[in-house]
């Protein structure tokens, strides 16, 4: 099997399965006053701290959820609440339209029960949003609850200089919350440098188990609850810490943290390799998002094992189950729950036209990715375009 | 073979895809989303294509280690089905959405897509039998689907397995049951997918709108009603015509005439077909030396009646019904079939009736 979708989810870290394997054999409450609890309470804290040195952040901004979607809704809901709650004139959000659906559909939600207004930004056709456009989408800020800018983009890989959109938004006094799932592990990040109120991590996309994540918050950015129960997470978020979970989160953390040069290194010459070997049998490929070279803050532009390709004439639902039926496992981008393939709504929003985004592929190198697994791909390629062509655009 | 199983989700379509897994072939399951708007979870025990049919489908595609797949047909459907399924009905006909379904999506964009992707045949849970290219009704002759299959050509059934022509439905509840599929008891489904509710006449004043008109009786030539659209009507129609006559007999639609939106009734002597045109007709093989003798049926679940098939003038049919049949409207498909009690009735062809005398 080559397995092309790291960005969906990535093999489990042998160290983490270990330490995960070791703390499920044990028992204890974290809130527990006795023993048990004590010894799970400091494996939950340990790794609350570890996790936090490896990202930049401060323990007690450390909150443990049940993965990117709750953290991401728990940040804009709970920003957006308590912001109103403070001045009521601060009903608008401010938001990319590139966003995945854990903030979008959250953002929509606002809007259609709670009174939310909402501000679109404006994106380049790499998907990125200028500080300029934000300062501007910003004003002056007052009647703002929250603005929401992701790291990196799940879909075509943009990276954002978070650090300089945070720095407009704090110049008005508006939190920034960043969805960093696909960051973490895969460019440098540094919350308290990136100046971001928030930020959505989680543990799947980067050798950790999946249902666990973390947002981390700013000792300063007030959050309403979604979850109210224990208070266990800073009163921000209740709920029985799930303690192997969290430690196998740490652990990957720290891993995927600690070995992110190298990786990047690696992977960006693979994906290179990747694009030049489609562009050889296929000419006409497309690549969405950044150019593979793009450099942003210091860092690269792009997710360094992201390519994302669109091929005229070939369906990526098509693609996908020719490349399935061959070995080689790849994602069209977004799928609803039923499975429909709609056009991605990422690159409908970089401008691509329809069919455009419905003849796309995302391509996403990880940890485990090798040289036999690209070879492999080139291998099938050329043909399943070629057949995908033959079977059309379904109208 | 590299096989299609086209699974809508329920109990038929699972088995018919676990035969042809046990068969030896190399299948991947598909589940067409045909409805543009998809309703999380089904509504009563109707329609076919709620996201919750197609969780059941993948179920049973997980169950048997298949690759599965949603293809989004919504805009096909709508275009060559939905649509076709108004203008009938706008232009005084009575279509049947199954049969242009089967026509159209499952056994030309469906079958189109996956000959284009390399399989060599789509299977379905259609209760027919299909062998050496011949299609026969099913031996549940309560279940048999051959009717909505007939306007299907010797080039499609070529590519089309049913395996489940030549079990009951019983069986085919049972083999599921065994296999541990969760839609086993799943009822069975009914009614026109596009119309969940089973309110044709609302779902086409929807769209339609109100076309109002008079209702003539045919004796007298007089207005006995107004009504709020042809399309609220089939000939044959008893019920629900919305008026009553003088001498309190039971009157029949006998004719819908869309331009001057005139239903024309009357009673029950004058109800009755002895003979149908039809539009050229295609069939499920080399086409049949005319004139001939065969079995008709006019619509889904009719009774075949024998009849003579002759050659008309315009590339059509005409066709002699043995006795007289009511409820014959333009539109519907007249299947043809050759008796044979013992391999099941033979589909022959069909052909849309035009004018029914």
């Amino acid at each position: 099997m080559t397995y092309l979708d790291h960005a969906a989810t990535t093999p489990v870290l042998p160290e983490v399965l270990a330490a995960m394997t070791e703390q499920l054999g044990r028992v204890g409450n974290a809130s527990s006053l006795h023993a048990s609890g004590r010894a799970a309470r400091r494996a939950a804290e340990q790794s609350r701290e570890r996790l936090a040195e490896a990202l930049g952040a401060r323990p007690s901004e450390v909150l443990f959820t049940g993965g990117g979607t709750e953290s991401d809704n728990l940040a804009v809901k709970g920003l957006f609440w308590a912001r109103r709650q403070a001045d009521s004139r601060r009903r608008r959000i401010v938001v990319s339209p590139a966003e995945h659906h854990a903030v979008l559909d959250s953002v929509e939600w606002l809007a259609k029960h709670d009174g939310a207004d909402v501000t679109w930004l404006p994106v380049e056709t790499t998907g990125r949003v200028t500080p300029a456009a934000l300062a501007e989408a910003l004003g002056d800020g007052t009647d703002v609850a929250v603005a929401s800018v992701m790291w990196a983009n799940n879909e075509i890989g943009t990276v954002n200089d978070i650090a300089a959109l945070a720095a407009v938004a704090h110049e008005v006094g508006v939190p920034l919350h960043t969805d960093a799932v696909q960051a973490v592990g895969q460019v440098p990040v540094d919350f308290a440098a990136s100046g971001a109120a928030a930020l959505t991590m989680t543990g799947h996309k980067l050798g950790g188990p999946m249902g666990v994540g973390a947002l981390l918050l700013r000792r300063d950015a007030e959050c309403t609850p979604l979850l109210h129960g224990g208070g266990q997470e800073r009163d921000v978020r209740s709920g029985t810490l799930d303690v192997a979970a969290i430690v196998g989160l740490a652990v990957a953390t720290v891993a995927a943290v600690g070995s992110r040069e190298d990786r990047a290194a690696r992977l960006a010459d693979l994906r290179g390799r990747l694009v030049e070997g489609v562009v050889e049998q296929v000419p006409d490929v497309q690549l969405n998002g950044a150019r593979l070279d793009d450099r942003i803050a210091g860092g690269p532009g792009r997710l360094p094992g992201n390519a994302h390709l669109s091929f005229p004439g070939a369906e990526g639902d098509a693609l996908l189950m020719l490349l399935d039926a061959r070995g080689v496992e790849c994602s069209t981008g977004s799928a609803c729950s039923a499975g429909v393939a709609r056009p991605s709504h990422v690159l409908l929003a970089v401008g691509a036209d329809s069919d455009r985004a419905r003849s796309s592929l995302r391509f996403s190198l990880g940890h485990t990715t090798t040289e036999s697994d690209v070879e492999a791909l080139l291998e099938v390629i050329g043909p399943v375009v070629e057949r995908a062509r033959r079977a059309g655009m379904n109208r | 073979m590299r096989v299609l199983a086209a699974m809508s989700g329920g109990v038929d379509s699972a088995v018919a895809a676990a035969l042809a897994v046990d068969a030896g072939h190399d299948v991947t399951g598909v589940h067409l989303a045909l409805s543009p708007d998809r309703q999380t979870l089904r509504s009563g025990a109707r329609g076919c294509c709620s996201v919750e049919d197609s969780h059941d489908a993948r179920r049973v595609a997980d169950e048997l280690g298949i690759p599965f797949y949603v293809w989004d047909l919504a805009d096909r459907f709508t275009e060559d089905v939905v649509e076709d399924f108004v203008a009938e009905y706008a232009a005084g006909r009575t279509p049947n959405p199954c049969l242009r379904c089967n026509e159209k999506i499952k056994f030309t964009a469906v079958l189109d897509r996956a000959r284009a992707l390399g399989f060599d045949a789509v299977v379905t849970g259609h209760h027919a039998r299909l062998a050496d290219g011949e299609l026969r009704r099913s031996v549940d002759a309560a279940k048999d689907q051959s009717y909505v299959l007939g306007v299907l050509r010797a080039d499609q059934l070529a590519a089309a397995m049913f395996p489940l022509g030549s079990m009951t439905k019983d069986r085919v509840r049972k083999i599921a049951a065994e296999r541990g599929f969760a839609v086993a008891a799943k009822p069975d489904s009914h009614d026109i997918c596009f119309i969940p509710d089973g309110d044709t006449r609302g779902f086409l004043s929807r769209r339609l709108g109100s076309l109002p008109g008079p209702v003539v009786d045919v004796a007298t030539g007089a207005t006995v009603g107004e009504h709020e659209g042809t399309y609220g009507f089939t000939v044959g129609q008893r019920k629900g015509l919305g008026v009553t006559v003088g001498d309190q007999r039971p009157r029949y639609v006998l004719g819908i005439e869309p331009v001057s939106r005139t239903v024309t009734i009357g009673t029950r002597d004058l109800a009755g077909i002895g003979e149908v045109r039809t539009a050229p007709p295609t069939w499920t093989g080399p086409a049949p030396q005319l004139p001939f003798t065969a079995q008709v049926q006019l619509r889904a679940h009719a009774t075949p009646v024998d009849c003579q098939v002759s050659a008309a003038d315009d590339g059509g049919l005409r066709i002699t019904l043995a006795e007289d049949q009511r409820g014959v409207a333009p539109g519907q498909s007249a299947v043809l079939y050759e008796p044979d009690a013992q391999r099941g009735d033979r589909v022959l062809g069909q052909a849309a009736v035009v004018i029914a005398l």
